[in-house]
C-alpha cells in the first residue's frame, strides 16, 4: 500500500494520467455533442478506430505527420456522415447504425490494412509518424506542476481547448442554442424553421471529429503504430462518461480524468502481484460503478428536493 | 386491383427490403474483390461457391450455424422486450469458461458430461445477463453501455480463470488442459465434424418459438417490448419480466458457450472472444426477433462467413470482408425509408382506393 | 377586403394510408379571423399542417395574393409571413422566454449571441400587442397561458401576417378565453389574419367574421358566421342531428367503494401537484371531476391505479388501503381503468386487436391450457364478442391495433375494461379525440355501467361531458378541490369556470362533503 501511495505521489503518475484521460476525454466531448443533439452515438468506438488507422497510413505515406491528422479528421467526418445519412434520412435506428459502424470499423480497418501492406491487425510494416509534445514555457518552469502539465502531446492540449470551445459554443452561439433545442425539443425546433435534419447531422459530425481526434491520439502520440481493436472499448466508456458528465463540457473532462485515473492506476498496479487480468478489467469496472454512483447520486438530490417542497 | 391484394403486396415489402439489402451487400463486396484481388473471379467463385464444394465444406456451414444459432436467439428474446443489451457476448464467452471448467475437473458418465455442462453454463450465463437489466430497472443505467462494459468484464474474468486454474502449463500457446473424453458431443454425419449440438440448435429454436408466441410469459415479453406503459398499466410486473427474460437469453447464450465447446474443441484455445453476439444482432435482425426464421438467417450468415474464410484462405482477399457485408446488411434492412418510396406508393393507392369505397358506401 | 391566400384542391394521404385531405378547398380575405371547424379527425389539423409546411400535400396547389407558392418546411411558410400557434405548445422548456422567441431567428453579435438584445426585443413586441411576459423567464416555469402568450410572440417575432391558431382555447379557462379574444382582436385591428381552429361554437359565434367547416377530410361548406346558427354548424359538422344531452336515469347511490384520504403528490420537479385531497365514490354513481388541464387530475387518477405512489395519504378501495398495492392486486380488487391517453398507456400498437383485449386477462384459467400456455381459440372467441359487443370497425380480430381508427382504438380500450370482472371504474378523458358515433356509444357505455351497480370516477377536460354524464361534481384547480357539487344537473357553465380558474372557493365544510360522511 505504501509502494501504492508513494507511486501516486510521483509527478510521472499524473503525468501519465492525463495522458490516459486524453482520448477519453476527445470521445466523451463527442458523446456529449451527439446526445445533446437528441442522438446517442454509438459509433464513436468505430469512429475512434478509423481516426487511428488513417492518421497511420497517411502520416506513413507522405511522411507528413500533420497530414496524417488531417486525412484522420476527415476520416471522422466522413464516418459521421454516413451515420447521420443512415440514422437521419433512410431512418435506420441510431442504435443498430451505430453497431454497424463498429463492425465495419473494427473489420474494415483490419481489411484495409491487410489490402495496403499485408499486416495481420498491426501496422508494423509502416513507418508512421508522432504528433509532436509540446512545452509550455512559463508553467514549464514550475516544479512538480510543470512535469505534469507541460511536455503533453498536442492533442492533449487541442482537448482542453475544445472544452473551452464546447462551452462557448452552447452558452453562447447560435449553432448551440439550436442543438440544444433540437436535442430537447425537435417539434418546437422544426416550427421556427430550423432544419432538424441538418442541425443533427452538423452535431454528429463535430461528434465524429472529437472521436477522430481522440482515435488519432491512440495511433499518433499514445503509441506510434495502429493495432487492431487498439481503442478497446474507449468509445463506450465515453458514453458511460457522458451520463456521469451531465452533458457539460466541465463535466466531461471530470468523468474523463476519473477513468484517466483508472487506467494509469491499472497501469501502475501491475508492479503488485494482482492477477493481470483484474488489471486489464479496471477501467470497465470503474465505468459501470461511476455509473452508478452518479445515478445514485441523482436520485438522492431528488429525494432531498421532493422532502425540501414538503416541509 | 383489389385491396386484399395491394396490402399482401405492402407486407411483402419488408421481405422484399431484405433480400434487396443482402443484394446491394454482396455487389458492394464483388466489387471490392474486383478492386483488392489479382484474381477476382477465382476469390468470388470460391467466396460463393467454396461451400458447397465438398460436403466437409457444407458441414463447416452447419458447424458454424450452431453457435450463432445460440446467440441469435438469446437476441431475439432479448430484442422482444426492446431492451438493447449485448450482454449475450459475455453469456456466451463465460458459457464456454464454465464448461471448459466441468469438462476439465468433473469425471461424470458420456450422455450425462456435456449436459452437467451445459445446465452450469446456462445457470451463468443467465446470472450475468439479468446484471444489465438489474441495473437499468435500479438506476436507469443505459443497458447498451453496461452491457458493453460487462462484455469487457466477463471477458478479463473468464482468461483469468483459464490462467489460473484451467491453463495447461505444457502447452505451448493459450490452452487449457485437455477436455475429459466424455464431454464430447457425438458427430451425428459421418466424415464431418457435424455433431449432436445441431440437434440441440432445432430443439432451442422450437423452445423459443413456443415461449415467445405461446406463453404467458412471451406475451408478457411482447407487451413490455410494445408499449411498456401499456404493460405498466395492465398490472404486468415490468421488472419481472425484463429480468427473467434477460435471465433465458443469457442461459441460452451461455448453454450455446457450452455446447460450441463439447462439440468442436478439445481444450478452450480462445485469447480473444470469438464475439457471436455481434452476428447474434445481424441474425435477430434477419429474423425480425422471430426464432421461426433463425435458423435461416444463421445459415445465411454462416455461409458467408465460411465463404470468406476459404476466399481468404486460397486467394488473396482477407476474410475481414465479412465485416463489411454485415455492416452494409444492418444499415439497409434496418433503414425505414430505404425504398420508402415504392412502399408510399403502394400505399397511396391502398389508401385513395379505401377511401372511395368508403364514399361509396355513404352514399 | 381582398383574398389574400387559397388552397386549392388539396388532398393529403399520410404514409399509413389514412386520407386526412380529399380536395379541399379553403380561401381566407385579408384581415379577417376566419373560423375553421370540425369534429376531431375531420382533417382540420393537416390542412393547417400543410398551410405551415409541416407537411408536403399528396395534391392540389396553394395561392398567396394570387401567386402560387411552394413551401417544403415550416421556415418557407414563415418566410412567406405564416406562422401556426399550435395545440401541444412547440416549446423548448429549459430555454428562457427570450431565446424561444428569437429561435431559430437569432440576434447575433459577429458570431455569438446578442443576449441583451434578444430580451429587448421580446419585451418590445410583448408591450406593442399587449401581450405581457417575462423574457428571462424559463418556459418550464411558466404558466400554460403565459406560453400561449409566447407562442403568439414568436410568430409575430417572425413577422407572420396570417396567424393559425390550433385550438387555443383548449387549454384555457374562460376568463383567460376572454383576455385572449381581445388580444385577438387588437391583431386583426392592426391588419393580421387569423384562422381560429375550433369545435366550440359559441367561441366562434363571437369571435370570428366567415368559418369553413371540414367533415370527414372533406370541406363541406363556407360562411358567414353571422348567417348561420350554432345548430346549423353543428348539423353540418356531423352530418346528421346529435343530440349530445344523454339519457340518464337519477342515480341511486348505495355504498362508498372508493375512498380517497387526503392524498399529496409532489412531481419529479419537486412541485406539489396533489395538495390533501379527499372524496370518496358510491356504487352506483358516477363522480365527475372538472378543472383545466394540469391541475392535478392525472396525477390523482395515476394514484388511484396504483401508477404512482402519493407523497401522503391513503387510498382505499372496499375498506382495503391499496397505497402498497402494485397495479395487479389493484385491479384485482375489481378495479378498470380507461387511461387519459390511449395511444401511450392504453394499447400495444402493434399486437394484434384479440392480444390487446387480454391484457388484464390473460393470466386467468380461462385464457390458460395446463397454466402456462394461452388457449388461442378462446382468446379469439372473446375477441370476436368484444369486437361485435363494442362495435370495433374491423376485418379481423388478428389486425393490428394501430391500423385502427382514433375511435375505434378507443372502443377496444373500453371494450377490455368493462369487459373485465370490476365494480369500479376509473375514467380519464373516455372521448377524447374520436368520431361523434363513438362518443355517444362510449358515452352511453358508461351510464349503463353505472346503472349496472358499478362505482364511476370520470375525469374529463370536456366540461360538456363531465357535466351531462356525472352525478356530482369536483371541481379543482391547482391540485386541490375548490368546489363540491352533490347534484351536477344544477351546476351552470360559467359558475363553474370561476371554480376552475381559482376565483370562487368553497369552504371547508362544503368541500369535505365529497367525502360522504
Amino acid at each position: 500500500m505504501d509502494l501504492l501511495l508513494s507511486m501516486i505521489f510521483k509527478d510521472a503518475f499524473w503525468f501519465a494520467v492525463i495522458r490516459s484521460t486524453t482520448p477519453i476525454l476527445f470521445a466523451t466531448l463527442g458523446a456529449v455533442v451527439a446526445s445533446r443533439a437528441g442522438a446517442i452515438n454509438i459509433g464513436i468506438e468505430g469512429t475512434m478506430l478509423t481516426g487511428a488507422l488513417m492518421g497511420v497510413i497517411f502520416s506513413a505515406y507522405t511522411q507528413n505527420v500533420w497530414i496524417g491528422l488531417l486525412a484522420a479528421v476527415l476520416s471522422g467526418i466522413l464516418v459521421s456522415m454516413l451515420l447521420g445519412y443512415f440514422a437521419l434520412k433512410l431512418r435506420t435506428n441510431i442504435v443498430l447504425t451505430g453497431i454497424a459502424i463498429n463492425i465495419l470499423a473494427a473489420g474494415g480497418t483490419v481489411f484495409l490494412l491487410a489490402e495496403l501492406t499485408g499486416d495481420k491487425g498491426i501496422s508494423t510494416s509502416l513507418n508512421s509518424l508522432v504528433l509532436p509534445n509540446v512545452n509550455i514555457p512559463i508553467i514549464n518552469s514550475i516544479p512538480v506542476i510543470g512535469n505534469i502539465l507541460s511536455g503533453h502531446n498536442i492533442l492533449t492540449y487541442v482537448a482542453i481547448l475544445c472544452i473551452i470551445l464546447m462551452h462557448i459554443l452552447f452558452n453562447n452561439m447560435s449553432l448551440g442554442l439550436r442543438i440544444k433545442a433540437v436535442g430537447e425539443s425537435p417539434e418546437a425546433a422544426e416550427s421556427v424553421g430550423i432544419d432538424v435534419f441538418r442541425i443533427k447531422f452538423i452535431a454528429l459530425i463535430i461528434s465524429g471529429i472529437f472521436a477522430a481526434l481522440g482515435g488519432a491520439f491512440l495511433s499518433m502520440g499514445y503509441v506510434s503504430w495502429f493495432s487492431s481493436g487498439m481503442t478497446a472499448g474507449r468509445g463506450f466508456i465515453a458514453l458511460a462518461a457522458r451520463a456521469i458528465a451531465g452533458n457539460t463540457s466541465l463535466g466531461s473532462l471530470f468523468a474523463s480524468f476519473l477513468f484517466g485515473f483508472a487506467d494509469t492506476l491499472s497501469n501502475y498496479l501491475q508492479e503488485f502481484s494482482i492477477p493481470v487480468e483484474f488489471i486489464h478489467m479496471t477501467p470497465y469496472l470503474v465505468t459501470i460503478i461511476g455509473f452508478i454512483v452518479i445515478s445514485i447520486i441523482n436520485d438522492k438530490k431528488e429525494l432531498e428536493r421532493k422532502k425540501k417542497q414538503m416541509n | 386491383m383489389s385491396s386484399l391484394k395491394l396490402s399482401t403486396k405492402i407486407n411483402k415489402y419488408d421481405t422484399l427490403r431484405t433480400v434487396i439489402a443482402i443484394l446491394i451487400a454482396l455487389i458492394i463486396s464483388a466489387i471490392i474483390i474486383f478492386a483488392t484481388s489479382e484474381t477476382p473471379i477465382y476469390s468470388i467463385n470460391n467466396f460463393l461457391f467454396g461451400p458447397i464444394q465438398k460436403l466437409k465444406y457444407f458441414s463447416n456451414v452447419l458447424e458454424m450455424m450452431i453457435p450463432l444459432t445460440f446467440t441469435g436467439l438469446a437476441l431475439c428474446i432479448i430484442y422482444q422486450s426492446k431492451h438493447f443489451s449485448l450482454i449475450a457476448d459475455g453469456c456466451f464467452f463465460m458459457g464456454a469458461i464454465v464448461a471448459s471448467y466441468v469438462a476439465i475437473n468433473f469425471t461424470l458418465p458420456k450422455a450425462i458430461h456435456p449436459v452437467v455442462a451445459m445446465i452450469f453454463s446456462g445457470i451463468i450465463g443467465g446470472c450475468i445477463g439479468v446484471l444489465p437489466g438489474i441495473l437499468k430497472i435500479k438506476w436507469k443505467a443505459n443497458e447498451l453501455v453496461t452491457s458493453l462494459m460487462f462484455n469487457y468484464v466477463f471477458y478479463f474474468f473468464g482468461l483469468y480463470i483459464v490462467n489460473y486454474y484451467l491453463r495447461d502449463p505444457e502447452a505451448s500457446v493459450f490452452a487449457s488442459y485437455r477436455f475429459n473424453k466424455s464431454f464430447a458431443l457425438p458427430r451425428i454425419l459421418p466424415g464431418t465434424r457435424l455433431h449432436a449440438g445441431f440437434l440441440i440448435a432445432i430443439l432451442f429454436i422450437i423452445l423459443a418459438y413456443i415461449y415467445i408466441y405461446k406463453t404467458k410469459w412471451g406475451y408478457e415479453i411482447r407487451t413490455v417490448g410494445d408499449n411498456i406503459n401499456f404493460a405498466k398499466y395492465s398490472g404486468i410486473n415490468t421488472a419481472k419480466v425484463i429480468i427473467s427474460s434477460q435471465f433465458i437469453a443469457g442461459a441460452v447464450a451461455g448453454i450455446g458457450g457450452a455446447i460450441e465447446m463439447s462439440g468442436m474443441y478439445k481444450r478452450f484455445l480462445w485469447d480473444v472472444t470469438p464475439s457471436y453476439a455481434w452476428d447474434g444482432v445481424i441474425i435477430a435482425l434477419l429474423a425480425k426477433n422471430n426464432p421461426k426464421y433463425v435458423p435461416l438467417a444463421a445459415f445465411f450468415l454462416s455461409y458467408l462467413r465460411i465463404g470468406a474464410d476459404m476466399m481468404s484462405r486460397r486467394a488473396d482477399v482477407d476474410n475481414e470482408i465479412i465485416s463489411i457485408i454485415q455492416a452494409v446488411m444492418i444499415l439497409l434492412i434496418a433503414a425505414e425509408r430505404f425504398l420508402a418510396y415504392w412502399k408510399q406508393r403502394e400505399e397511396n393507392k391502398l389508401a385513395k382506393e379505401k377511401y372511395l369505397n368508403a364514399k361509396k358506401e355513404v352514399q | 377586403m381582398s383574398e389574400i391566400l387559397k388552397m386549392d384542391k388539396i388532398t393529403k394521404i399520410y404514409p399509413g394510408g389514412v386520407v386526412a385531405n380529399y380536395q379541399v378547398d379553403f380561401s381566407l380575405q385579408e384581415g379577417e379571423i376566419h373560423a375553421l371547424v370540425g369534429e376531431n379527425g375531420a382533417g382540420k389539423s393537416t390542412l393547417m399542417k400543410i398551410l405551415f409546411g409541416m407537411q408536403k400535400q399528396t395534391e392540389g396547389k396553394i395561392y398567396l395574393r394570387g401567386k402560387e407558392i411552394n413551401m417544403n418546411s415550416s421556415q418557407d411558410a414563415l418566410e412567406l409571413g405564416i406562422g401556426m400557434v399550435h395545440q401541444h405548445f412547440m416549446l423548448v422548456p429549459s430555454l428562457t422566454v427570450a431565446e424561444n422567441i428569437v429561435l431559430g431567428h437569432e440576434i447575433k453579435k459577429g458570431i455569438f449571441l446578442d443576449k441583451t438584445r434578444a430580451i429587448e426585443a421580446t419585451k418590445e413586441l410583448s408591450e406593442k400587442y399587449n401581450l405581457p411576459i417575462n423574457p428571462k423567464n424559463k418556459v418550464q416555469d411558466i404558466s400554460v397561458s403565459q406560453k400561449q402568450k409566447v407562442e403568439i410572440l414568436k410568430a409575430l417575432y417572425r413577422g407572420a401576417k396570417i396567424l393559425i391558431l390550433d385550438e387555443p382555447t383548449a387549454v384555457l379557462t374562460p376568463q383567460e378565453i376572454e383576455e385572449l379574444f381581445e388580444q385577438l382582436m387588437l391583431l386583426k385591428k392592426s391588419g393580421h389574419t387569423i384562422i381560429f381552429i375550433s369545435h366550440k361554437l359559441h367561441e366562434i359565434k363571437k369571435l370570428c367574421d366567415r368559418l369553413t367547416i371540414m367533415r370527414d377530410g372533406l370541406s363541406v361548406g363556407v360562411h358567414n358566421v353571422n348567417e348561420v346558427s350554432e345548430d346549423d354548424i353543428s348539423r353540418l359538422m356531423v352530418g346528421r342531428d346529435v343530440k349530445l344531452e344523454i339519457d340518464k336515469a337519477k342515480a341511486q347511490p348505495k355504498e362508498v367503494l372508493l375512498r380517497v384520504d387526503g392524498i399529496n403528490y409532489i412531481n419529479d420537479f419537486g412541485k406539489a401537484v396533489v395538495k390533501n385531497v379527499s372524496f370518496s365514490v358510491r356504487k352506483g354513481e358516477i363522480v365527475g371531476i372538472a378543472g383545466v388541464e394540469g391541475n392535478g387530475q392525472s396525477e390523482i387518477i395515476e394514484i388511484i391505479t396504483g401508477l404512482k405512489k402519493a407523497t401522503k395519504g391513503k387510498v382505499l378501495v372496499h375498506g382495503k388501503e391499496i397505497s402498497n398495492l402494485s397495479v395487479r392486486e389493484i385491479r384485482e380488487l375489481g378495479m378498470a381503468h380507461i387511461p387519459e391517453d390511449r395511444m401511450h398507456t392504453g394499447i400495444a400498437p402493434n399486437m394484434s386487436i384479440e392480444e390487446n383485449f387480454i391484457s388484464e386477462k390473460y393470466r386467468s384459467e380461462e385464457f390458460s391450457k395446463n397454466g402456462y400456455l394461452l388457449d388461442n381459440k378462446k382468446i379469439s372467441d372473446l375477441a370476436k364478442r368484444l369486437i361485435r359487443k363494442f362495435n370495433v370497425k374491423t376485418d379481423s380480430e388478428k389486425t393490428a391495433v394501430k391500423g385502427l381508427s382514433g375511435g375505434n382504438i378507443q372502443k377496444v380500450v373500453v371494450g377490455r375494461e368493462f369487459s373485465s370482472d370490476t365494480d369500479l371504474l376509473i375514467v380519464n378523458q373516455p372521448t377524447r379525440g374520436i368520431d361523434v358515433g363513438a362518443i355517444e356509444f362510449i358515452r352511453k357505455m358508461i351510464v349503463k355501467m353505472r346503472d349496472e351497480g358499478n362505482a364511476i370516477l370520470l375525469v374529463s377536460a370536456d366540461l360538456n361531458e363531465v357535466m351531462t354524464l356525472s352525478d356530482s361534481l369536483i371541481v379543482m384547480n391547482s391540485g386541490e378541490i375548490v368546489g363540491y357539487f352533490p347534484d351536477a344537473s344544477k351546476v351552470m357553465e360559467k359558475e363553474l369556470g370561476l371554480y376552475m380558474l381559482g376565483v370562487n372557493k368553497q369552504s371547508e365544510e362544503e368541500i369535505r362533503r365529497a367525502v360522504n360522511e
